[in-house]
């Protein structure tokens, strides 16, 4: 039995050891950041996403903890556990607003496809790091089932914007792993030629979004509310913003989903493109310093996933700004660390986390 | 493509580098594709989603000006306003509007004849309005309301200013009435580029006064610059203009005189136009029956609307200006003066009657039998000899007759401050060709210019052109523009405008020619056909009776009590007073009120009496029994 004895420093050092400093400090600035532009969205849900924060860095933590290994063993059952529990949803799930994306299990809700974008990643770096030895052309066309599936399962509920967040996390890896350039040409340009078809697998509120996208003032009261007025609050930041808390476009509430899907409307309108180009900063910061991580891990697992995971970041911040600024459709992507809400802060910093745990064991594998 | 890779873990290593330096690339351009988006939405485009988000945010909402008052020449009011709330609901809100105004009965009385006017206003709205379906709410029905308000999404209590007539009916066609503004008021605020200043503006000037002085009475509209939210909610108030009243009109009309009238026909129809002769001011303009212009204001409901189009009565004809009647005996002293004018008589001048005139094989009767013997020209006015005029049309023929009359304003609009106002029908040889097809029925006769002598045939004159010519012989001989406001008060700057008296032209007549005239006309009143309504009159008053044809007789008598009541003839009576200097000239039209001496003549002595005496009536004017007598 040891002796319990009260050594804060040494607990202190426990603490903090898996936790990559550099960044934890840019995503405290983010945070940071967040947090002030929450404030003027919605100062009512401050307390709230102290809670969210606090559970999501706990999160953080334990997963920085788990060496790569020890997650390889979890890709596998992860996946398979994940895409189990879509077909419950598509065959028990709840509805809500027009989708089936929950699953009751009677004490608490869940949404399987939030897993898929952990889960996606793991897997897919987990069975490149299996075949690493050799890459047959079978391996690459499983590959794609495998990613291909649980996406599919995910477009059907419908959900969009985590489809494309879950597509694009396994995209990344497959594309990382080494797909030749000449498939991907392939895949590109046959992905074009199959636009028409697609389309007609597009449920009515989708092509909507893609319509309403390419001509917002067709209904301005209705379809094209959302993307307009996001637009006008832009727009009407200028280049130093109106100043914090007088973003009228924010406060007289022409800004629908002020506090989530829509934040980057309100950080624009008040803080200008000045505020935007610090984001923006900050994001390609992190995905920086996540790329050097990826670059220096030591196992072909580790380097996928911590790509994968990096660049994941980059898609949310991407559709995410993209779509309130105007030039993408409207699809349900929050801005990563940045918009409310427990459940995507979870899986961002449960990332985050991972990430940590790769920089943390680049050298520990290599001996 | 090969099927297999054998792979090198160092070239692994730097070719998986590469591809994240290529995601990296990607990143860092998609990035700097947002920037380029955000510089040309918050730089480049800046100002128009600045304007966007102002436009978004700040809307004008008007105040309504309290629309100006209308008072008599003595101050007294004849349209107001009040303040009143009203329950309102605005119909695109509203899903089942039945089932809603239903569940709003449970709570303020709502009667079928408010369900009816609200339906009868829903046909008729602009896009969007609220619809009151209550007006005048009681202080203790809008307390129900606003305390059940959350169940009625849609419907709201509204303070609104009312138009207000105290006095009921009195000079309803004078004053005419407001109502809810419809596409022709709309069209009508468009073309004086009206629009900014009608938003907001619930109710429009439809007839008379109202309609006339609609500009001046509206006023300017205030606007409140006010944030509103997403949902349209007003969050504060940023700026505020407020409205300008709308101008008072002070009429030339005295309402107590107008009183007088109105109760000197009682249940008569007809219409009686008073002038002051020296500025063309009107002091009463009657024409009864009138109607209350208070049911219009909210909408008039379709049982009122009804009552009063499809009456008998025809209550909402304004006789005075739009009823065109032959002026009968009325017209001789015009026509005496156009003899002395053109020369074809002079006042000496006498013909011997037989009591009828021959011509060209039909015999034009007198209404005295046996004629009125040796006839001049004073006597042809006193006793309304019929053949002295029969003679004197057939000598002066119909051209020089119309072309006198012109002069006097028969034929032609007044120029009253009234819309719509008739022109009535100066005959002529042009009128007559303009008026019929055929070649036959285009030509004149000359045997239709007889009757043309005694007021009869062709001529149709409003009781107004009537007054307007009066007035003239009583001023000298000086034609005015009949109006009724006196000046236009700004109540704001207490400016006055003027409505100057308007001399349309000052007839060139002979001074001494219309004195003959016009001592005929007191003769009229003292020893002829006027002498038994104006006896003990404490006042020199010239007059003239007349009756108007309006069932033909083919020879025989006339005999007016035999005639059902609707086919005896109109009783007609011009006057002015006192004969030294006049300072009222009227013209009284009774219809079916058979001869003129008989119910025209009397109401104007209650008249006379009011205005020159002060002497109020007690009843309304007699009417006496039929005389055998010549009229």
């Amino acid at each position: 039995m040891t002796e319990f004895a009260f050594r804060p420093r040494e607990w202190w050092q426990r603490l903090v050891a898996p936790i990559d400093p550099v960044l934890l400090a840019l995503l405290a600035l983010l945070i940071g950041y967040a947090l002030l532009v929450l404030v003027s969205a919605s100062p009512e849900r401050m307390n709230n996403q102290f809670i969210n924060l606090a559970v999501a860095l706990v999160v953080m933590r334990v997963a920085a903890q788990i060496p790569p290994q020890r997650l390889m063993y979890l890709a596998l059952p992860l996946y398979l556990g994940g895409v189990l529990l879509l077909v419950a949803v598509a065959l028990f799930g709840d509805v809500s607003k027009g989708a089936r994306r929950w699953l009751n299990l009677g004490f608490m809700r869940i949404q399987p496809s939030e897993i898929m974008k952990i889960a996606m990643p793991l897997m897919l770096a987990w069975y490149f790091q299996k075949h690493e030895a050799m890459l047959r052309a079978r391996d690459w066309i499983v590959a794609a089932l495998i990613l291909l599936l649980p996406v599919a399962f995910i477009a059907r509920q419908p959900d969009l914007g985590t489809s494309i967040l879950v597509l694009s996390a396994g995209f990344f890896v497959i594309f990382l792993a080494g797909l030749s350039w000449k498939i991907m040409a392939l895949l590109f340009f046959g992905g074009l030629a199959s636009l028409p078809f697609v389309w007609t697998l597009l449920h009515d509120y989708q092509r909507q979004r893609v319509l309403t996208l390419l001509d917002p003032e067709a209904d301005p009261l209705g379809k094209g509310f959302h993307i307009i007025q996001s637009t006008i609050a832009v727009g009407s930041g200028g280049i130093l913003g109106k100043g914090w808390g007088n973003g009228t476009q924010t406060h007289l509430e022409f800004i629908p989903e002020r506090h989530t899907d829509f934040i980057f409307a309100v950080l624009s309108e008040e803080f200008g493109l000045l505020g935007n180009t610090f984001l923006l900063a900050l994001y390609a910061l992190i995905i920086g310093r996540g790329l050097m991580i990826a670059a220096n891990a030591p196992t072909l697992f580790s380097r996928l996933l911590a790509g994968s995971i990096t660049l994941i970041f980059f898609t949310y911040a991407f559709v995410n700004m993209g779509m309130v600024s105007g030039i993408l459709p409207v699809v349900g992507v929050p801005l990563p660390f940045f918009s409310y809400g427990g459940t995507a802060l979870v899986t961002l910093f449960l990332g985050v986390g991972i990430l940590m745990s790769i920089h943390k064991h680049r050298m520990l594998v290599q001996k | 493509m090969r099927l297999a890779e054998f792979k090198n873990p160092e070239q692994e290593l730097e070719r998986f580098q590469r591809r994240l330096a290529v995601a990296g690339g990607l990143v860092l351009l998609a990035f700097f594709l947002l920037f380029a988006r955000f510089f040309w939405l918050q730089v480049i485009q800046h100002e128009h989603y600045r304007t966007r988000a102002e436009d978004n945010r700040i809307a004008l909402v008007p105040i309504v000006p309290n629309r100006g008052l209308i008072v008599d020449r003595n101050g007294t009011v004849l349209a107001r306003n009040y303040s009143a709330y009203t329950l309102e609901i605005m119909p695109s809100k509203v899903a089942d509007l039945e089932a809603v105004i239903d569940e709003l009965a449970g709570i303020v009385d709502i009667q079928p004849k408010d369900r009816k006017r609200f339906r009868k206003l829903l046909e008729e709205s602009r896009n969007f309005e609220s619809l009151p379906i209550r007006t005048r709410l009681s202080d203790e029905e809008v307390a129900r309301f606003v305390a059940q308000r959350f169940r009625f999404p849609g419907v709201d209590v509204k303070a609104r200013l009312f138009r207000q007539y105290p006095n009921g009916d009195l000079a309803s066609h004078a004053l005419g009435y407001i109502g809810r503004v419809n596409d022709r008021d709309l069209a009508s605020i468009e073309k004086n580029e009206a629009e900014d200043n009608y938003r907001g503006t619930e109710h429009f000037g439809k007839t008379g006064l109202e309609q006339k002085y609609e500009f001046e009475l509206h006023g300017q509209t205030g606007f409140e610059q006010v944030e509103v939210d997403a949902g349209g909610r007003a969050v504060r108030v940023l700026e505020r203009t407020p409205p300008v009243p709308g101008s008072n009109l002070v009429l030339t009309l005295d309402a107590k005189l107008q009183q007088v009238v109105e109760k000197a026909f009682g249940k008569r129809r007809g219409a009686l136009v008073a002038i002051e002769p020296s500025t063309g001011g009107i002091l009463a303009l009657v024409s009864m029956p009138g109607y209350d212009p208070n049911l219009f204001v909210d909408g008039i409901n379709l049982q009122d609307w009804e009552a009063l189009n499809t009456s008998e009565d025809k209550p909402m004809v304004n006789r005075a200006l739009n009823g065109a009647y032959p002026p009968g005996s009325t017209f001789k002293p015009f026509m005496a003066l156009a003899a002395l004018e053109t020369g074809k008589r002079t006042p000496q001048q006498s013909i011997a009657d037989p009591g009828f005139f021959t011509f060209g094989g039909h015999t034009f009767r007198d209404d005295k039998k046996g004629g009125h013997g040796i006839v001049d020209m004073y006597k042809s006015i006193v006793h309304s000899c019929d053949t002295y005029y029969y003679v004197l049309a057939n000598d002066m023929g119909i051209d020089a007759i119309a072309n006198f009359m012109r002069q006097l304003g028969f034929g032609s609009p007044t120029g009253i401050d009234i819309e719509g106002e008739s022109k009535g029908v100066l005959p002529s040889q042009a009128w007559k060709k303009e008026r019929f097809r055929k070649p036959e029925q285009q030509k004149w006769y000359a045997g239709e210019t007889i009757s043309i002598g005694i007021g009869q045939g062709y001529n149709a004159y409003t009781p107004i052109q009537l007054a307007q010519a009066t007035a003239a012989i009583a001023s000298g001989g000086v034609l005015y523009r009949p109006h009724l406001v006196k000046y236009v008060e700004n109540i704001n700057t207490g400016e006055r405008t003027l409505v100057e008296p308007q001399p349309l032209r000052t007839l060139p007549f002979k001074p001494a020619n219309i004195e003959v005239i016009k001592r005929a006309m007191v003769g009229v009143n003292t020893e002829g056909t006027g002498a038994r309504a104006f006896a003990g009159a404490e006042y020199v008053a010239g007059g003239k009776t007349g009756t108007a044809q309006v069932y033909s007789l083919k020879g025989g008598k006339y005999e007016a009590s035999k005639v059902q009541e609707r086919l005896r003839d109109h009783a007609l009576f011009i006057a002015f007073a006192p004969a030294e200097q006049p300072t009222i000239a009227l013209a009284v039209l009774v219809e079916n009120g058979g001869f003129g001496a008989q119910t025209a003549a009397p109401i104007a002595r209650q008249v006379l009496d009011y205005y020159l005496l002060g002497k109020l009536p007690k009843e309304a004017a007699p009417e006496y029994e039929e005389v055998d007598e010549d009229d």
